[in-house]
């Protein structure tokens, strides 16, 4: 009796419990560079830890390691009291560790079964796993049918095969890689319940996110790295989203400021019934978009990954050419049949979502790459070419230096291959280009996308800058903190329609939120309490 | 026999080469390979198949040899492809021209040789029944063969394991490559598969359809197998159909020739690609099954990225 209520209790005595997993003094080294330093870190069964810090802190390099795709340097990686070598991923997933990825290894053109049934080991390839699967989803509120061909699922209902998948193996760790950056607010109460269940039956969660309101939220310990070293292991209720940021960045961030805008400018983008059909099954169709984007105000579309954001940069930008000239005006001209450089010439600039081989081109140096989305427009500055196709290298150059001077990109050289920048400085020169020509209208997707917070910050007052100097901006983001930090009206794009437009000051998340399910009529979020919080 | 049951049956033996060849290309292509060098394993096979026969004295074994010579061009082509990561476009029309010329090295003492031809297999009683006897039992052995393997290949395709991952190898290399499958292992198994029913191909010609050697005998069938393949948007039953439709209407054209149908010939002749076109134009038309079906990274070179 005595004996079993103390077993009971130990895992809950916070210093005596033993570790499910301690990594040890865990060092990884890629050459000269110290991706982790000496790292220590310890999961408990039955508690969420937060795994926190900046694009390249170290974070995927330390789950890697866990989860076997990687090998360590130096250190150790004690399970369940008993140090090892996890040499592959299969072996970590024998062991009882399960990982659920940012960037979904999924087959599109198969079903949810066979995507499931390929990650399994040979054992759990039962006959009746369709049956077991739709068992399990249903049990943990995660519904999915297991004939569904998974390019007909949304990001969330694909996150939902990955943790499947994971639960299948009964796993005694689930990690999981910033997995609320594709889900709707009420997906992502969603997964929490889920995740909250699955800590109560005796599984550790390692949990890694940008989110720091949800880390408050949902995780018991957090442990935050800064370039590759732990510089903090604290409890993160005890903390605020702003100490955590601090300890993430090292200083405080840089606050974004912005007035309000006047709403009195003039009409600068104009779409109107604007209709695009995709040309492939994998695309979205975009259904009757009514949008108007006033000079010195920002726009938002809201909205999660895979709901038409993709395909209405590409009708706006003139990468894809529409039916209708008058659905879309730039400046008051009708333009939707008009290529890029036409619009461009109407003053526009476009900013993609891929920073890398579609906002730029890898191999190519930055001057040329200035080149690339400027040739063609000169916008009162000395154009770029001489004569009939000359290239003017040294008006170029400056250029180049301008932007990077005022965008503070950092790279190895002034000239360096676009290739060779981290994402952030990528990001700073690509929106740099744009918005060093002053554009009236600018479009851009994704604006910080993986982009550290300094970085990020520095391009979202770049946007407001310019918007208040009597630009139209249009920003379409996944990013509800992004949103809320620039938008003056935002609107939510949903399976290709878009909501009417709010004042930002008069929406809240769950506004949004609903607005970004609207069209997902699938599955109703219903029967998902039973997880309790 | 009827001019009826003779036609049918010429028919076949017209398209099952195309569709001996063409199944094989189907399996490389849902692995994700573009193998280009079907002509060339075709014409290495046709060869080889018939030099055997004439050394050995038996057409079996010349088969046998036309397969070995199709798997040992295509692993030349895998190597190449698949260790080397060299461009698989390049590599198949390069493995289709050096078949062309190596064949006409190897066949040169052999033209104009009388061939020996393949038993017809000719199950007794069914094979004398009236209209279908012939044509369902009466076949040779290698008629049999290809819809064998246009049934095994479809059910392995969409039912069994080893299907399921050369289709998800196909689909999206990264993924399947990070849940621990062998991509390049997958790939090397298709590729060699796809090498020995060209090489079978290559036999029906040489061995069946006209048994002489006659340099370039292909004469543009694996071109031909490759096209059914792509308009039959990767599934082996509507394979099997293109490949019968090709040979029919072909078919059909001659003899409408020879009957003196005021058609010019040339019409008649280019007949079987334009009903091919046409009809797989038709079947292709539900996009949304061609484009599930595709192999997403077809032509791709794999590289691991440790």
């Amino acid at each position: 009796m005595s004996s079993s209520t103390l077993t009971e209790a130990a895992p809950s005595s916070k210093g005596s419990a033993q570790a499910l997993l301690a990594v040890k003094s865990v060092s990884k080294k890629f050459g000269d560079f110290v991706a982790n330093d000496a790292i220590d870190l310890s999961l408990e069964a039955g508690k969420i830890h937060a795994l926190l810090g900046e694009n390249g802190a170290g974070k995927s390099t330390l789950v890697k390691m866990i989860y076997g795709a990687l090998q360590p340097t130096s250190g150790q990686i004690i399970w369940q009291g008993e140090a090892l070598c996890i040499d592959n991923p299969a072996a970590a997933r024998e062991l009882g560790i399960g990982m659920v990825f940012q960037h979904f290894s999924l087959f599109e053109a198969l079903t949810v079964t066979e995507n499931i049934s390929l990650a399994l080991p040979p054992h759990l390839r039962t006959s009746d796993l369709e049956e077991r699967i739709a068992s399990l989803s249903q049990d943990y509120g995660l519904p999915l049918n297991p004939q569904a061909l998974v390019v007909d699922l949304s990001v969330g209902e694909r996150q939902r095969i990955e943790i499947v998948r994971c639960l299948l193996q009964e796993p005694r760790l689930l990690i999981m890689d910033e997995p609320t950056a594709v889900l709707t607010p009420q997906e992502a109460e969603a997964l929490f319940a889920t995740l909250n269940r699955l800590t109560t039956e005796g599984c550790a969660v390692l949990y890694i996110s940008h989110r720091l309101e949800e880390v408050k939220q949902l995780c018991h310990d957090a442990t935050i790295l800064r370039h590759g070293k732990v510089v903090a292991q604290l409890d993160p209720q005890l903390e605020t989203a702003a100490t955590l940021a601090q300890h993430m960045v090292g200083t405080s961030v840089h606050e974004v400021s912005r007035q309000e805008c006047e709403q009195s400018g003039e009409v600068a983008l104009q779409l109107s019934n604007l209709k695009q059909m995709a040309d492939t099954p994998f695309g979205v169709h975009l259904l009757d978009i009514n949008l108007q984007v006033r000079s010195g105000e920002i726009m938002a579309i809201a909205g999660v990954a895979g709901n038409g954001q993709g395909e209405l940069f590409s009708v706006l930008s003139g990468e894809v050419i529409n039916d209708v000239a008058g659905a879309i005006s730039i400046q008051g001209e009708a333009c939707g049949q008009m290529g890029i450089n036409a619009r461009r010439q109407l003053h526009a600039a476009f900013v993609p979502e891929e920073r890398n081989g579609h906002g730029a081109v890898a191999d190519f140096s930055l001057t040329e790459n200035i080149l690339l989305s400027r040739h063609a427009v000169a916008d009162g500055q000395q154009p770029l070419h001489k004569g009939w196709a000359g290239i003017d290298r040294a008006e170029l150059a400056s250029v180049n230096q301008s932007v990077a001077k005022k965008y503070d990109v950092r790279s190895a050289s002034i000239d360096a291959e676009a290739g060779s920048l981290s994402g952030g400085n990528l990001q700073k020169f690509v929106v740099g280009r744009e918005l060093e020509r002053q554009p009236k209208v600018l479009v851009i997707n994704q604006p910080t996308w993986g982009v550290d917070a300094g970085a990020a910050a520095l391009i979202r007052q770049a946007l407001i800058d310019l918007s208040r100097q009597g630009s139209a901006i249009l920003v379409i983001s996944q990013d509800l903190d992004e949103i809320f930090e620039l938008a003056d009206r935002i609107a939510v794009i949903s399976r290709g329609h878009l909501s009417a437009s709010h004042f930002a000051s008069e929406m809240t998340r769950e506004d949004i939120g609903l607005l970004m399910s609207k069209e997902e009529t699938s599955h109703p979020v219903s029967s998902l309490s039973e997880g309790g919080a | 026999m009827s001019a009826y049951e003779a036609i049918l049956l010429t028919i076949i033996t017209a398209s099952t080469p195309l569709l001996l060849a063409a199944i094989g290309e189907l399996v490389v292509e849902r692995s994700g390979v573009l193998n280009l060098g079907l002509e060339g394993m075709m014409v290495m096979g046709a060869v080889c198949g018939f030099a055997m026969a004439q050394v050995t004295g038996s057409p079996w074994l010349g088969v046998l040899m036309a397969m070995l010579a199709g798997i040992a061009m295509s692993m030349l082509f895998a190597f190449l492809t698949q260790t080397l990561v060299t461009n698989q476009v390049a590599t198949g029309l390069s493995i289709t021209l050096l078949g062309l010329g190596l064949s006409g090295l190897i066949g040169s003492g052999f033209v104009g040789m009388p061939g020996i031809k393949l038993e017809y297999i000719s199950i007794p009683v069914l094979s004398d029944l009236p209209v279908v006897g012939k044509l369902v039992f009466g076949q040779d052995p290698l008629v049999y063969i290809s819809i064998l393997l246009v049934l095994g290949v479809s059910y392995m395709l969409k039912r069994t394991r080893m299907g399921l991952i050369i289709r998800a190898v196909g689909q999206n290399h990264d993924s399947a490559h990070a849940l621990g499958y062998s991509v390049i292992k997958v790939r090397y198994a298709c590729i060699a598969f796809g090498g020995m029913t060209s090489g079978l191909a290559g036999a029906y010609l040489s061995l069946v359809y006209t048994p002489q050697w006659i340099e370039n005998m292909t004469a543009g069938r694996g071109w031909i197998a490759l096209a059914l393949v792509v308009f039959s948007t990767w599934l082996p039953g509507r394979l099997a159909a293109g490949a019968y439709l090709f040979g029919g209407v072909w078919i059909l054209g001659l003899y409408a020739q020879g009957m003196g149908v005021g058609i010019p010939s040339q019409l008649l002749s280019s007949l079987p690609y334009l009903a091919t076109i046409l009809a797989l134009i038709v079947i292709s038309t539900n996009r949304r099954l061609s484009v599930i079906n595709t192999p997403a990274s077809l032509g791709q070179g794999f590289v691991p990225d440790r």
